[in-house]
């Protein structure tokens, strides 16, 4: 890597004085940033800061909570050609993220202590944001044994989240199994829901569309077949579960029903599930392909109405970039997966809180707050208040800007919003107090101190 | 029309004009001099990733009647991952300066994928995609049904359309690029469709389509069809639980016999049988059906020759007299989201 990040000393005890920010949308204040923390928070911040603090203008952008993404594809190891763990961190800093939780599903498979730790160490010395391994429910995703899930949680990088997203844990047994046994250590099962016989060799929604374009269709109810099986395993064996990316209205009316029987579900939606229809595949567009696939308008309003009443408890990027000849080809050669990252807030913004269906405190709660008690993030997700972690971004809601994914950070440049105009613009990115993002352009990455880094290794 | 991918985003007038030139075409068939020297010079290439000889022979026939230069580029083994890629054999065609590419495919989508790259400049042509479309060879069809009721009518073939023709489709829709194709089509000209077949060879979502679903063969048939229209069925679907047994099906949904008597029964003189080939005689049509003087079968493969004349003339001729509000339905919308539903240029 030809950065010379690790050479320079960025200056992690720069201090913030935050001007006139609009704190969730709702008061204007000021904060206060100092040592990884929110010194102040209000009239008090400006007496409080020092000479040499930063001062930034946040006059008209919104403070919020840094976004934590459950469900980001960074690709290493295994294809550093499609992304890495920099890359893909850097397009994460810069889409408002603070904290994003890399899939299992690389090469070799994230299903082993070793694997995990190696994922964590890379985030770290990369510094843009946290990288929270998520680990393999099953060996190499295989769906014949449970991977060593207890190491990969008592590994330094603390997996709770574990997942074979791409695949679905589809063994009844194995999935109950799962559930169980990631209690001992507060773990969640993050299902990837999709019956396997129900889709096999599936290209697209199954409905109007796929009749008239001859391809072969991914029914509902392969996605609802899984999570009502789910969520009745989940109840039985008294253990928390995650819906990974739900994408119909059926679903949504199963997870309801779910939660209104108390039992300990959640479940996430991409931010392109609430705004694209399979009516985009009539081009054959491969940018347009994804799994599970983009739905009906019907599925769309479904999902947004579920965001809001808390059916769905949270937005999951699905970040997922391809090298470019893994798109540029046929529809049906062509590989699964949409970038994400860097227009996730926009998206959300665009169909949820213009359309007045979430106030930016419901922004915060669904990419944010919930997230992150999921994961079980402790620093992350928490209210912008005096003592807490400095986890912040500032957003101007008022931008329009349109989606070239040749400008992105990610190496990926399948963004199916291409073209687009999107609203609001992360101007800042505070990840531990550190700028990663200032003016809307990246800063300099968060170094942990080498000796503190040097002390964790031998310990 | 600057390419044939799907009669879905075909015109009545664009239809009734291809078809009208098809008969010009035709008349050269008859000839002594088969040959007419309107794409001389022009290149045509048959980029085949699909072995297909009937369709790619009809092709080679029609450019060559038309006097181009024709290069077969059979892709073989190429069925997906493995081999060099769609794009790079279509950089490879456009650094040949091909001015007309007619792509059979197994991928649903891959002609509107290469007419909307910047891989190539060339027309396309879509010579069956995948389970998608076979635009040739539902204006063969229509060509042919188009004579017929002429014929019955008393009039001219040129400028008539299928208005008042009741046309019975049978089969396997489900994977038909031909049903596909034939739907969009016939209904634009004006005829009536009725499809038939086990609901599992139906696909889910054909409920928009402008067709009456039968699943009884028998029920279809009492609505008086002018044209009953046999679909290949391909055995291996058994083994994915379409149907129990290929007998089964032949009972069912197969033209035998008993239903070939049933049409003289029913004083049908003037129905036709189709079929777009290759048969299984016995399974869904019996020998007999396809025999009789009711079978176009070979007509249909005559009149192929007349029609891809008739489609690569408008494309290459430099006729690009556009009657169509839009001649290319492929491009992506990214900034028209969601498109809107149903059928947009008719």
């Amino acid at each position: 890597m030809t950065d010379t990040k690790h050479a320079t000393s960025p200056d992690t005890s720069t201090e913030y004085l935050i001007r006139n920010a609009s704190i969730l949308g709702r008061t204007t204040a000021d904060l206060l940033l100092r040592d990884g923390r929110i010194a102040a928070v209000g009239d008090t911040a400006a007496a409080q800061a020092s000479p040499s603090a930063v001062t930034i203008d946040a006059t008209g952008l919104v403070a919020l909570p840094g976004m934590v993404d459950l469900h980001t594809h960074l690709r290493e190891p295994g294809r550093e050609d499609a992304e890495t763990v920099e890359t893909g961190s850097r397009a994460a800093a810069l889409g408002g993220f603070t904290a994003i939780h890399a899939m299992a599903n690389s090469s070799p498979v994230a299903d082993t202590a070793g694997v995990v730790e190696q994922v964590h160490s890379l985030g770290l010395a990369s510094g843009w944001v946290d990288v929270r391994p998520v680990g393999a429910v099953t060996v190499g995703l295989g769906g014949e044994r449970l991977a060593e899930l207890g190491a990969m949680a008592e590994s330094r990088a603390t997996v709770r989240v574990f997942s074979d997203d791409g695949v679905c844990v589809h063994d009844p047994v194995l999935m109950r199994r799962a559930l169980e046994y990631v209690k001992a250590f507060d773990g969640v099962i993050a299902q990837h829901a999709q019956e396997p016989r129900l889709t096999e060799g599936a290209q697209m929604n199954e409905g109007d569309v796929s009749a008239v374009l001859g391809l072969t269709g991914w029914p509902a109810v392969a996605e609802e077949s899984i999570i009502a099986r789910d969520v009745l395993l989940a109840q039985h064996v008294g253990s928390r579960l995650h819906v990974c990316h739900v994408s119909t209205a059926g679903s949504v009316e199963i997870i309801r029903w779910a939660k209104a029987r108390g039992v300990d579900v959640t479940a996430e939606v991409t931010p392109h599930h609430l705004l694209l229809t399979d009516e985009l595949v009539r081009s054959y567009d491969p940018v347009y392909k994804v799994n599970p696939p983009l739905r009906t308008a019907g599925d769309v309003q479904a999902l947004r109405e579920a965001l809001a009443d808390g059916t769905i408890d949270v937005v999951g990027t699905d970040h997922a970039p391809h090298p470019s000849e893994h798109k540029d080809c046929e529809w049906a050669q062509a590989a699964m997966g949409m970038t994400g990252l860097e227009t996730a807030l926009s998206v959300v913004q665009h169909t949820m809180v213009e359309t007045g269906l979430l106030d930016w405190e419901g922004f915060a709660r669904v990419t944010s707050v919930t997230p992150a008690r999921i994961g079980r993030l402790r620093d992350q997700g928490r209210e912008l208040a005096v003592g807490e972690p400095a986890n912040v971004i500032l957003v101007d809601p008022a931008v329009r800007w349109t989606v070239d994914p040749a400008a992105m950070a990610t190496k990926g440049r399948n963004s199916p919003f291409r073209g687009l105009e999107l609203p609001g613009s992360v101007r800042a990115t505070f990840y531990a107090g550190h700028a990663t993002v200032l003016d809307g352009a990246l800063a300099t990455p968060r170094q942990v101190a080498p000796a503190r880094e040097a002390a964790a290794w031998t310990r | 029309m600057k390419h044939l991918l799907s009669t879905r985003d075909l015109s009545a007038t664009s239809a009734l004009r291809l078809l009208d030139v098809a008969e010009e075409m035709s008349a050269v068939g008859e000839r002594e001099i088969k040959k007419l020297p309107a794409l001389r010079g022009r290149t045509v290439v048959n980029l085949f990733f699909e072995d297909s000889t009937r369709t790619r022979i009809s092709f080679e026939a029609a450019a060559k009647r038309l006097s181009a230069d024709v290069i077969n580029f059979a892709v073989k083994g190429s069925s997906v991952s493995k081999g060099e890629s769609l794009k790079d054999t279509a950089q490879t065609l456009e650094a040949m300066s091909a001015d007309a590419v007619v792509i059979r495919h197994p991928a649903s989508g891959a002609p509107a994928r290469l007419a909307a790259s910047d891989w190539i400049d060339a027309a396309v042509i879509n010579a069956g995609d995948g389970t998608h479309e076979h635009p040739t060879q539902a204006l063969l069809d229509a060509f042919t049904l188009r004579r017929h009721w002429a014929r019955i009518g008393g009039t001219p073939s040129a400028g008539t359309t299928l208005a008042g023709m009741k046309v019975l489709i049978v089969g396997d829709v489900l994977h038909s690029r031909v049903a596909r194709s034939n739907v969009w089509l016939l209904t634009t000209l004006g005829a009536e469709v009725l499809l038939a077949g086990p609901p599992t060879l139906l696909p889910v979502g054909i409920a928009s389509w402008p067709c009456t679903v039968f699943y009884d063969l028998d029920e279809a048939i009492a609505q008086r069809p002018d044209a009953v229209m046999m679909l290949r069925l391909q055995a291996e679907r058994m083994n994915a639980a379409f149907f129990p047994s290929t007998r089964e099906y032949s009972r069912r949904w197969g033209f035998d016999d008993g239903r070939l008597a049933l049409l003289d029964i029913m004083g049908l003189d003037d129905t036709v049988i189709m079929h777009p080939g290759p048969m299984n005689r016995g399974l869904e049509i019996s020998a007999a059906a396809a025999d009789s003087p009711r079978s176009t079968i070979l007509a249909q493969v005559r009149n192929g020759v007349s029609v891809r004349m008739a489609a690569l003339y408008l494309l290459l001729s430099g006729d690009q007299h556009d009657d169509e509000p839009r001649d290319d339905g492929t491009r992506a919308l990214p900034h028209d989201l969601p498109i809107p539903e149903g059928r947009t240029t008719r």
